[in-house]
């Protein structure tokens, strides 16, 4: 029969319509909220969804995965005396492996002994350069630069971040990314460990010797 | 890993005085002269059975004074390529017997070596500018060539670390002081009609009327934007009535050079580049560039990575296809519903890429040896979700959707696209060489990755159609469900990298070419390396790019009216196209 193909490719626009409200009616039965609750947002992004899929964005938001990553940012630990900590050793690592070579880092030297500060005296990351590809993070071997959740900052110039904006706390990136910041946590715990108890050991072995 | 490739073939006893085999080390290949070129040639075609051509790649060695015309050469009954290389001085003009009499797939190929390394091409019909504009000075890959806001050869820059001070390039570089202008130009009286070329190319295909009628052609301008925003191209049509007698796709709108940036950039920083050739198939591009360098670096890949990655390539895969399926109708009229219903699963898909990856699109997954992380279980169990449950079901919904619809069926049915001696003579490869009739897949032709341990048919359709071009998308979808399943049920526990975290990588002198089957065609990457911290060359063989080759001969003598569906069919995406 002519037309029997597009009749039934109609029944499937017209199931999924249907599913929509059939899908709100279920949720309305079950006493729950398919829309503005984290769980809506969950259900509607998972993969037994059906209906309706928008997220009404900004009302909505997408739940963004550990992973995800935007602008970098330098991490940095309050002390007991509240005095910060930068992690950043400004070993230049980042700057090296940076793709489009945003990342700018002044380090400087003391003026007593002459040799390197640790800590960057300058840091600037060219927010429209950076391609958000996440090396920086990646090879950095003191956990000093991450990669941020904050996607939201268009502005009418440009994002050249410095010092100032880029340091966040330790504990904002515990916030964003809890299951990493424990996985570097123990590991620097158990690092730590390892060479307290080879430096015991040594003490202990120095006086026979 | 791959064998040795092309000695199997003996061509230097078939010609002793003009072939040689390429001695260098770490190289392969034959090195013929550039008076027996096309002798050798056809006889490899001919001959030896060599019938698909697929890259034509140019490469400047400035301190030997020479420059090289690399031709890969492959079967289409698979099995490993064959390299021959052709070396002329590098004095102007540098010229080349052109090879499309040969493989007319070499066109396009041809038009950009000449384009941005100048070498001219002896014999080529129609030797423009290809990605560069009419006019442009110079030819931007020879190593000589300095882009503006040049900085230093290769990255890492010296100014951006210990003594960074910041600034910004176009503060020290300012406009106007960073173009050279020739003696006597003044820019207010310059009047650009560079487009004589370009109509006069039009003009071979023109048919005369014989039937005494006074009758003009119309030249038809569609883009830069149009057709039919798959990006910003621009086609130039010659009309007679409503049937097309001539066309030629201008591109370039949207280079960046990209072979360029990868020669400034060490080995992991090309990576997030290779991402935005193909930026729907992210994965599939990391996939080809990280087979290239491992080649190179001779080191193998940790067995759990292997099958994430044909995970990740496959999941890509079945997007790419349902996209493709959404926008062939958009380009056809259906407005909107289907590609909205193709974007749901495609969604499902850059989910699970954002979580394992960090991005949807922008993946930068792959590394030498591995990928960055594993996947999470939660994750895990999302792929097994879809490609169990839903994947298999929304691709019956599709086809029940769309694939019976009498209306589409009529717009698709009995439209020729290209005949397989055609697709073949034209370099085309992916969905539309197999719609062709050719069942030739990387994946199965030469194999890489775990690919040969997969239990899968390579799709095949033989009306070299519209309507055969559709369905071998929803053909190749099952394909890769099929594969994903057995994937997943065999992915062994283990560590995701066999190497260790390295910001530099070591990679020893030699060229290598890497290939795989990403979902538009051929996907290829050729590096030379020189043991320095960056590639000496990077080349992209795009599948996109190679493929529009044949564009001009399918819509010969078809109606304009089915230009656009013709060119959604070889499913482009102008990031990996003009790169």
């Amino acid at each position: 029969m002519f037309g029997k193909g597009i009749l039934k490719g109609l029944s499937v626009t017209w199931k999924r319509f249907w599913d929509t409200y059939l899908e709100d009616i279920s949720w309305m039965l079950r006493g729950k909220k398919r829309y503005y609750t984290e769980e809506g947002i969950k259900h509607r992004s998972s993969a037994d969804t059906k209906g309706i899929f928008t997220i009404q964005y900004p009302e909505e938001q997408l739940i963004l995965p550990e992973e995800a990553r935007y602008l970098p940012f330098l991490v940095y630990n309050v002390d007991a005396e509240g005095k910060k900590e930068v992690l950043c050793t400004s070993c230049g690592i980042c700057a090296k492996v940076c793709p489009p070579q945003c990342i700018w880092i002044v380090r400087s030297n003391d003026p007593v002994t002459g040799r390197p500060v640790p800590e960057p005296t300058e840091f600037y990351i060219d927010g429209d350069i950076c391609m958000n590809c996440g090396f920086c993070a990646e090879y950095c071997p003191f956990d000093a630069i991450k990669m941020d959740h904050d996607f939201a900052i268009a502005s009418y110039g440009r994002n050249v971040l410095n010092m100032e904006k880029l340091l966040k706390p330790s504990s904002y990136y515990e916030g964003i990314r809890p299951q990493n910041f424990a996985r570097e946590e123990e590991a620097r715990k158990a690092k730590e460990a390892a060479k307290a108890a080879k430096a015991e050991a040594a003490a202990s072995a120095a006086p026979t010797a | 890993m791959a064998a040795p490739l092309t000695l199997t073939v003996n061509l230097v006893a078939r010609f002793p005085n003009s072939v040689s085999a390429d001695a260098r080390p770490g190289y392969s290949g034959f090195i013929v002269t550039k008076e027996s070129l096309t002798e050798v040639a056809t006889a490899i075609r001919d001959e030896f059975g060599y019938d698909l051509l697929t890259a034509v790649i140019a490469v400047d060695y400035i301190n030997e004074n020479k420059m090289e015309v690399v031709y890969h050469a492959y079967k289409t009954t698979g099995g490993p390529g064959l390299v021959f290389k052709v070396q002329v001085e590098r004095v102007d003009p540098i010229e080349v017997p052109s090879l499309v009499e040969i493989w007319a797939g070499a066109d396009f190929q041809e038009r950009e070596a000449w384009d941005l390394h100048g070498i001219k091409f002896i014999g080529h019909p129609d030797l423009r500018r290809i990605l560069m504009w009419e006019g442009f000075d110079g030819h931007p890959l020879r190593k000589d060539w300095k882009e503006a806001f040049y900085e230093e050869d290769t990255k890492p820059f010296k100014s951006r670390w210990p003594d960074g001070q910041f600034y910004m390039a176009e503060s020290k570089n300012p406009f106007k002081d960073n173009i050279n202008f020739p003696k006597d130009f003044d820019p207010d009286t310059l009047i650009v009609d560079k487009e004589e070329d370009l109509y006069s190319s039009l003009e071979r295909h023109s048919t005369k009327d014989d039937d005494g009628l006074k009758t003009d052609h119309i030249v038809v301008n569609m883009g830069p934007h149009h057709p039919s925003t798959h990006g910003v191209l621009r086609v130039a049509l010659t009309l007679d009535g409503e049937t097309i007698v001539g066309l030629k796709p201008v591109m370039g709108y949207l280079h960046r050079n990209h072979d360029k940036i990868g020669e400034r950039n060490t080995y992991l920083q090309i990576i997030p580049y290779t991402d935005r050739l193909d930026y729907f198939n992210s994965m599939s591009n990391n996939f080809g560039y990280a087979i290239t360098v491992e080649k190179l670096m001779k080191i193998a890949v940790a067995e759990r990575a292997e099958y994430i990655r044909v995970i990740m390539a496959e999941l890509t895969r079945i997007q790419n296809h349902l996209v493709f399926a959404g926008t062939l109708l958009n380009d056809l009229g259906a407005m909107y519903t289907p590609s909205i219903y193709a974007f749901e699963e495609r969604e499902l898909i850059l989910d699970i890429f954002e979580e394992v990856s960090g991005a949807r699109m922008m993946c930068n997954y792959f590394r030498f040896g591995g990928v960055v992380r594993d996947i999470p279980d939660h994750v895990m169990q999302k792929i097994k979700d879809l490609v169990f449950e839903r994947l298999p079901a929304k691709t019956d919904e599709m086809e029940r959707f769309l694939n019976e619809n009498e209306i589409l069926v009529a717009r698709l049915k009995g439209v020729h696209v290209l005949s397989a001696e055609d697709a073949v003579r034209y370099s085309v490869t992916g969905p539309v060489l197999r719609a062709a009739g050719v069942p030739y897949d990387i994946r199965r032709a030469d194999p890489y990755s775990v690919y040969d341990r997969f239990d899968f048919d390579v799709a095949v359709r033989y009306n070299c159609d519209m309507l055969d071009n559709y369905l071998i998308r929803f053909d190749e979808i099952r394909q890769s469900i099929r594969i994903l399943e057995q994937a997943i049920k065999q992915i062994p526990q283990g560590p995701i990298n066999s190497q260790k975290p390295a910001y530099q990588v070591r990679v020893p002198a030699g060229e290598a070419y890497g290939r795989v089957e990403s979902p538009k065609g051929e996907l290829g990457f050729y590096i030379i390396s020189n043991g320095k911290p960056n590639p000496w060359r990077y080349h992209v063989r795009p599948a996109s790019f190679v493929n529009m080759t044949a564009l001009e001969k399918m819509c010969l003598g078809t109606k304009i009216a089915d230009f656009i569906a013709l060119l959604g069919m070889l499913d482009i995406v102008m990031g990996e196209l003009d790169r």
